[in-house]
């Protein structure tokens, strides 16, 4: 097989573990790499994106390290999956940043946030800052929603557009030689009940592997935490959108009307998921952990972290002076996360997504091989 | 009953740390005996041969969320019958039955869990319970519950005396990392597997053949324990030169190698030893039915090697195996790759090919694809071995596990040359089931006579404590 060297030594596991076939009821990635006795570079890397991480395969190996066969997929499909995000990249020149990921997002985090300061003092009155939480309008004293929306617009458009590219690009590596075809709406929504679920992050019901041999692992739940506090607080921004242009109701809104509603519900549910998620990223078995992923895992978690605490700052303190700071360290850090979305971690859900995807039409409809030209 | 563990004395002592030794010490424990568990494998290797199984045979009235339908006892007792030919106690063999159908909820309640097989070779779903993750997600369940009930277990700690008086157990010289240290127990459960490790000792029944064989499971299978006992007078059972041996991918590690080494392909093609000659018929009968006489077969080759040999029609057709095969586009240069010389090599396989009678291939019955005018025959599944590429696999023995072992009775308990009980010693999973598995083998019977004799075990021992 060729392709990287991770890519190989990922091969040369899964050719064992398919001779074994123990774990074939712990996740997805088992099933789907029993319907095939060859692999090229794009079914390993379709592999380590239906790999959730829980760890489960690791402890139930025979052959795990020191074991001479040495089978550690969680490990080793944590290294893929990082490196595919880099290949799929869309555009390819903008791969590098994944290999770089912690400090790339770290440059762009403090240069959108200081940008964001310096705009809201040099277009406002002096001292404005610091007053604007007296205006009527709100922090739209400090910055207008047409300006906000002509600044973000633009770049979760482009943002979107890239991941859409990241994804043809892993779909039609995925399918290089063994292809799916048909049945595809019925894939969609088993994908995302398998997605929604986090079916397979659970050690095929026993419970997933974090710092330790027990599976009493919590990441499940912080992942359900940060997924749908996240999905909370995009969906007050979209009703705050759908007021403003459908309604004609401007914010501030009252703390009881849906977006404030949603926000900060969504708020603590994104702090307090990415906090667990850091937490136990800290504490995570050694030997499950490929270095190389360390930093764009937590630079991902912190940015959303950092999204969800300065937005619940706004919403708390949003009264006082300190408002205007906390506007621009929000959008700041907000930005950034829109503009980096599709070079960081953001990504895996996508990647995963397609993944669930794919086996659910390979499961219905079986794989075709391609015959070479 | 409650001293402390590490103190040199304890209630009930276990020697081994699978599934058997697991499930005595969680039913001692559950008893109110204090028990210690000497594994001699580092934490990382714990388990013994139960890392490489993968289900447990039970008997049951009806089926559930996993087993797909009923398997009563007397289907069970016939499949013992049929593949021990009558080698068993027939009573500790119905006993081992009836117990069986506590497993499910006796695992179950100990935090194993099980699952469909999907994608195995053998239509076992209905009679085996197939662990989630294999043996060894199995058997760390089973450590964790023991532990969180009190039962200490100590690794890299192995047995190297046995104070044995006429039959009754005083103490036990244990070897740890912090050097030998002798433990007195007012029982003894003994489930330390058999001795198909210790080369040495095969090599009293197989000569210098036994350097050559492969062992698929733990080098720690050494049969240290089950030696002292019989020296302590303890009656042995089951026949000392028979093992359970198939033939095995020869690049396997020489232990550990677990079921990733076996070859299935056997019925696709001919297996040939180094001086390029068939030696027994290939399709002599379904495969799960015949895969476990090839290992003997290939101890009886010289320098215990064979190759199975087939053609690019093979491919695919069996379950893969964790090494290539080795392949090559002429026959001739395939034997330059074994080692085997090209021409006798070609040769042997021409006859082969010229007494194949045409028929239609069908793996699903005794097909009418066959030899004729060639000894030994191929019966079934015969094909041309015609069409390039052509492939093969190198084959040594495997050794799964040994049948000799001390014979117990209904309790557990082994029993003294004589007849006569064990005060306090028992005996639980590989080092007796030869009692029950005089001959043969049954998928996942090994672990049910481990589970139900180690709990029978660890009751029996809880109870001397008691009394």
């Amino acid at each position: 097989m060729l392709g990287t060297d991770l890519q190989q030594e990922a091969e040369r596991q899964i050719v064992i573990c398919n001779a074994c076939r123990y774990c074939e009821g712990i996740c997805a990635v088992f099933p789907a790499l029993q319907m095939q006795r060859s692999f090229v570079a794009g079914d390993i890397d379709y592999f380590a994106n239906l790999c959730h991480d829980c760890g489960a395969c690791y402890h139930d190996c025979q052959f795990s390290p020191p074991h001479e066969f040495a089978i550690n997929l969680p490990k080793t499909l944590a290294g893929v999956r990082q490196e595919s995000y880099g290949r799929y990249a869309w555009p390819a020149a903008l791969a590098p940043v994944f290999a770089r990921n912690g400090l790339v997002i770290a440059v762009i985090a403090a240069l959108s946030v200081t940008a964001f300061l310096a705009g809201m003092i040099m277009w406002n009155a002096p001292g404005a800052l610091f007053s604007a939480h007296t205006a009527p309008e709100g922090f739209y004293a400090l910055m207008s929603h047409n300006a906000m929306v002509g600044l973000f617009g633009p770049v979760f458009l482009f943002s979107i557009f890239a991941m859409l590219m990241g994804l043809r690009n892993f779909w039609r590596d995925a399918n290089a030689v063994r292809s799916v075809s048909g049945e595809a709406p019925a894939s969609l929504w088993q994908a995302v009940k398998d997605a929604g679920s986090l079916r397979y992050l659970d050690g095929g019901g026993a419970g997933c592997f974090n710092e330790d041999d027990k599976p009493e692992d919590k990441r499940r739940l912080y992942h359900h935490l940060t997924f749908y506090g996240f999905l909370l607080c995009f969906a007050a921004t979209s009703v705050g959108t759908i007021y403003h242009y459908g309604f004609g109701r401007m914010a501030p809104y009252a703390w009881w009307d849906l977006p404030q509603m949603l926000g900060t519900v969504g708020g603590f549910m994104l702090a307090a998921g990415t906090g667990g998620l850091m937490a136990a990223k800290k504490r995570r078995l050694p030997d499950l952990v490929d270095e190389g992923t360390k930093g764009m895992a937590m630079a991902f978690l912190l940015m959303l972290h950092l999204t969800a605490v300065t937005g619940l700052g706004l919403h708390i303190l949003g009264g006082t002076p300190a408002m205007g700071l906390l506007l621009a360290l929000h959008l700041g850090v907000v930005f950034a996360l829109f503009l980096t979305m599709p070079y960081g971690k953001f990504v895996h859900g996508l990647y995963r997504f397609a993944a669930l995807v794919r086996l659910a039409m390979a499961k219905r409809v079986g794989l075709k091989t391609k015959v070479a030209a | 009953m409650m001293s402390s563990p590490s103190a040199p004395s304890v209630d009930v002592l276990v020697i081994g740390g699978g599934n058997a030794a697991l499930c005595a010490a969680i039913e001692a424990r559950r008893q109110g005996a204090s028990v210690l568990v000497v594994e001699a494998a580092p934490k990382v290797y714990r388990g013994g041969n139960t890392r490489h199984t993968r289900n447990l045979r039970c008997a049951h009235d009806e089926g559930n969320e996993i087993l797909t339908g009923p398997y009563p006892e007397d289907e069970f007792w016939d499949d013992l019958m049929r593949v021990t030919g009558g080698e068993t106690d027939p009573e500790l063999a119905r006993l081992t039955i009836a117990e069986s159908k506590t497993l499910w909820d006796w695992m179950n309640g100990v935090g194993v869990r099980f699952q469909q097989p999907l994608g195995g070779t053998l239509n076992l779903g209905r009679t085996n319970a197939f662990f989630l993750g294999g043996g060894r997600a199995m058997l760390n369940a089973l450590c964790d519950t023991a532990e969180n009930m009190g039962v200490e277990i100590r690794y890299d700690t192995s047995a190297t005396a046995l104070d044995i008086e006429d039959g009754f157990f005083k103490s036990a010289v244990i070897e740890g990392p912090d050097g030998p240290q002798t433990i007195h127990a007012r029982a003894l459960v003994t489930a330390a597997g058999g001795f198909e490790a210790n080369i040495e000792w095969l090599k009293e029944y197989w000569g210098e053949r036994a350097e050559n064989f492969l062992i698929r499971g733990t080098p720690n299978n050494r049969g240290t324990i089950l030696r002292m006992l019989l020296d302590a007078g303890v009656e042995p059972v089951g026949d000392p030169t028979q093992c359970h041996a198939v033939a095995i991918d020869a690049r396997s590690p020489q232990f550990d190698g677990g079921i990733v080494t076996r070859l299935d392909c056997i019925i696709f093609g001919v297996v040939l030893n180094n001086r390029c000659e068939r030696f027994y018929d290939e399709g002599e009968d379904f495969w799960p039915k015949r895969y476990a006489i090839w290992g003997r077969l290939v101890a009886d080759q010289p320098d215990q090697i064979a190759w199975i040999v087939f053609d690019e029609q093979a491919v695919g057709r069996f379950m893969p195996s964790v090494y290539p095969a080795i392949s090559a586009p002429t026959l001739e240069e395939l034997a330059e790759k074994l080692g085997l010389d090209p021409s006798a090599f070609a040769a042997e396989i021409g006859r082969f090919n010229a007494a194949v009678v045409d028929g239609d291939f069908n793996t699903e019955i005794h097909d009418d694809c066959r030899t004729e005018g060639i000894t030994p025959p191929k019966s079934h599944w015969a094909r041309r071995i015609d069409q390039a590429p052509f492939h093969a696999y190198p084959v040594r023995p495997g050794i799964t596990f040994t049948y000799l072992g001390t014979r117990v009775n209904r309790e557990a308990r082994v029993l003294m040359q004589g007849g006569r009980p064990s005060a306090n010693i028992y005996a639980a999973g590989e080092i007796m089931a030869g009692n029950v598995l005089g001959r043969g083998y049954l998928a996942g019977i090994g672990m049910t006579i481990g589970a139900v004799f180690g709990r029978l075990a660890g009751e029996g021992a809880a109870r001397h404590v008691g009394n």
